[in-house]
């Protein structure tokens, strides 16, 4: 039996799973999963997070993700790290850097079991701060400096690939090569504030293919978070389970302490429980309506005829959801092109899903709606993905995607 | 080189961690994850430290002689990885 | 029961020792950032 077919009935326990400790953060990404910006007020307290790590030792949760916003913002951070990390949660915590100087980072390199992963979105200042502010590159740089200076062993670069950096990807490899770190790869989802900017970032069919075939040739060592199994319909499968894990093998336990199938899934649609309800998180993971729901084996639906089904799983179910596609149908980047049928078959005049969990600073959102869809004119002009930021922005310099920190 | 006439144990920094199917085994350093899929595996993995050599752990989980071979391939793939080591 | 060898593969040798053990990396699950 597949091992995929195991997890059909579920886990005892996530295997790791994603923890954002807040919804604050120093930058206002464009692309934000998780629309962070302003803390929360109903945050977990310190006391109330170690108490969440003690539940994930008794569950034998080997890892942990933490992310948020920006993770490090939270003054309680580095006690938060000692402690899981002396409970038997090894830790891998995503950041922007801004906390990482030379000090943070002789600790780290002094502190076993812990991984960190530094977020990057362009291979040149000028990329990536489009998507992630002013500054921004300079500060992943910095910090990337200065664990390579206190012999942190092989951090990890994440880069969320859109349509603005799929060529950067030797760039990447040469970045993480320069400092000893390890290149992550993950796909753009239409989350958070992903929503806003899918259709203008994700990458086209054709650099889905680039990426696929730079993927077999030189991504070897390259991770990916297995966020690109949807590709594997290309041909030869991708290293990993290749499979949504939402619910079955990770889920994500967000900053108000509710639990969510999945970080790109932060929608009450996938909310299936919070940890400070009796039985707490374990509860929730074993017993929550939702987590059995998805645990049911899957049939594929609309996609049952497709040869490449047993490869692609149908996709991700958070790109599904988001734009607007039924989840037992194609995934919106199908590599068969199905997907871009179903977007097209959607009914305008229904409203996209969008989630009500919204930390964003106030200029980041609401001063651009989804992109709307026109429906009936059939496949689009491919001569419009040739310049995806036409149009957007106040000037030529200027894409209009790029909201500044306060 | 695995030798199953040796005794072994599972490595001090992997956590083994029971599933209905059999087991997830994880090693903390070289941060790999492996699946026991069968229940007799998972038994045989976490009864090595109780016997002289590996051989006696296989025989104590009851693995069928025909399977033997397979079973042994497997625990010296799980000594290459590390999941296993020599009992010193 | 004569021994397995390389030379007289048994048809159910194989899918046992393929469905004994997988290794996956513990980066590589979809649904963690």
């Amino acid at each position: 039996m597949k091992l995929v077919d195991h997890f059909q009935y579920g886990l005892n326990s996530p295997i790791c799973l994603t923890w954002e400790l807040t919804y604050a953060c120093n930058l206002a990404c464009v692309h934000c999963l998780s629309s962070s910006g302003r803390r929360d007020p109903r945050e977990l307290t310190t006391a109330e997070a170690k108490g969440v790590v003690d539940e994930l030792m008794a569950m034998q949760v080997f890892y942990v993700n933490i992310g948020g916003g920006e993770p490090t913002v939270r003054p309680d951070f580095w006690e938060l790290l000692d402690y899981s990390i002396d409970h038997n949660v090894g830790v891998k915590f995503s950041t922007n850097g801004i906390k990482l100087d030379r000090r943070r980072a002789a600790q780290l390199a002094r502190t076993d079991y812990v991984d960190v992963q530094i977020s990057l979105d362009g291979a040149t200042a000028d990329v990536n701060d489009h998507v992630r502010g002013p500054g921004s590159y300079d500060t992943a740089m910095r910090a990337l400096e200065n664990l390579a200076a206190a012999g942190f062993g092989q951090p990890k670069i994440s880069v969320v690939m859109t349509r603005q950096n799929v060529d950067q990807l030797d760039d990447f490899k040469a970045i993480a090569d320069k400092f000893g770190a390890q290149l992550r790869i993950t796909r753009l989802r239409p989350s958070g504030r992903g929503a806003d900017v899918w259709e203008e970032l994700h990458p086209t069919a054709a650099q889905q293919h680039q990426l696929y075939d730079w993927l077999v040739a030189r991504g070897e060592d390259v991770l990916t978070g297995d966020s690109f199994f949807h590709l594997s319909a290309y041909g030869e499968a991708l290293p990993g389970l290749n499979l949504c894990g939402a619910g079955r093998v990770v889920c994500l336990i967000d900053p108000v302490g509710d639990v969510y199938a999945c970080p790109f899934a932060i929608h009450e649609q996938f909310l299936a429980g919070n940890v400070r309800s009796p039985g707490g998180f374990q509860e929730v993971w074993q017993h929550s309506e939702l987590f059995l729901q998805l645990r049911q084996p899957q049939t594929g639906g609309a996609c049952r005829s497709c040869l490449h089904y047993d490869s692609c799983q149908g996709g991700c179910m958070a790109a599904k959801f988001f734009t607007g596609l039924p989840l037992d149908g194609p995934d919106p980047e199908c590599v068969r092109g199905f997907g871009e049928q179903a977007l097209a078959d959607r009914d305008g005049a229904v409203p996209l899903p969008r989630s009500n969990v919204d930390h964003s600073r106030s200029t980041s959102r609401n001063t651009r709606g989804p992109v709307p869809v026109t429906i009936g004119i059939g496949r689009p002009d491919r001569a419009c993905e040739t310049s995806p930021i036409a149009g957007f922005g106040a000037s030529a310099n200027d894409s209009g995607l790029f909201s500044p920190a306060p | 080189m695995f030798d199953p006439g040796l005794p072994y144990r599972c490595s001090p920094s992997v956590a083994l961690r029971p599933e209905p199917f059999g087991a997830l085994v994880y090693h903390f350093g070289t941060r790999r994850l492996s699946f026991l899929k069968t229940p007799q595996l998972v038994d045989v993995v976490s009864g090595l430290e109780h016997h002289p050599d590996v051989h006696g752990a296989v025989e104590a989980a009851g693995v069928p002689q025909p399977q033997r071979p397979a079973y042994l391939r497997a625990l010296a793939g799980l000594a290459a990885n590390g999941t296993i080591e020599e009992r010193l | 029961m004569a021994p397995t060898s390389e030379t007289q593969p048994a048809p159910e040798e194989p899918v046992v020792e393929e469905t004994l053990v997988e290794e996956v990396s513990i980066d590589g699950m979809c649904g963690v950032y």
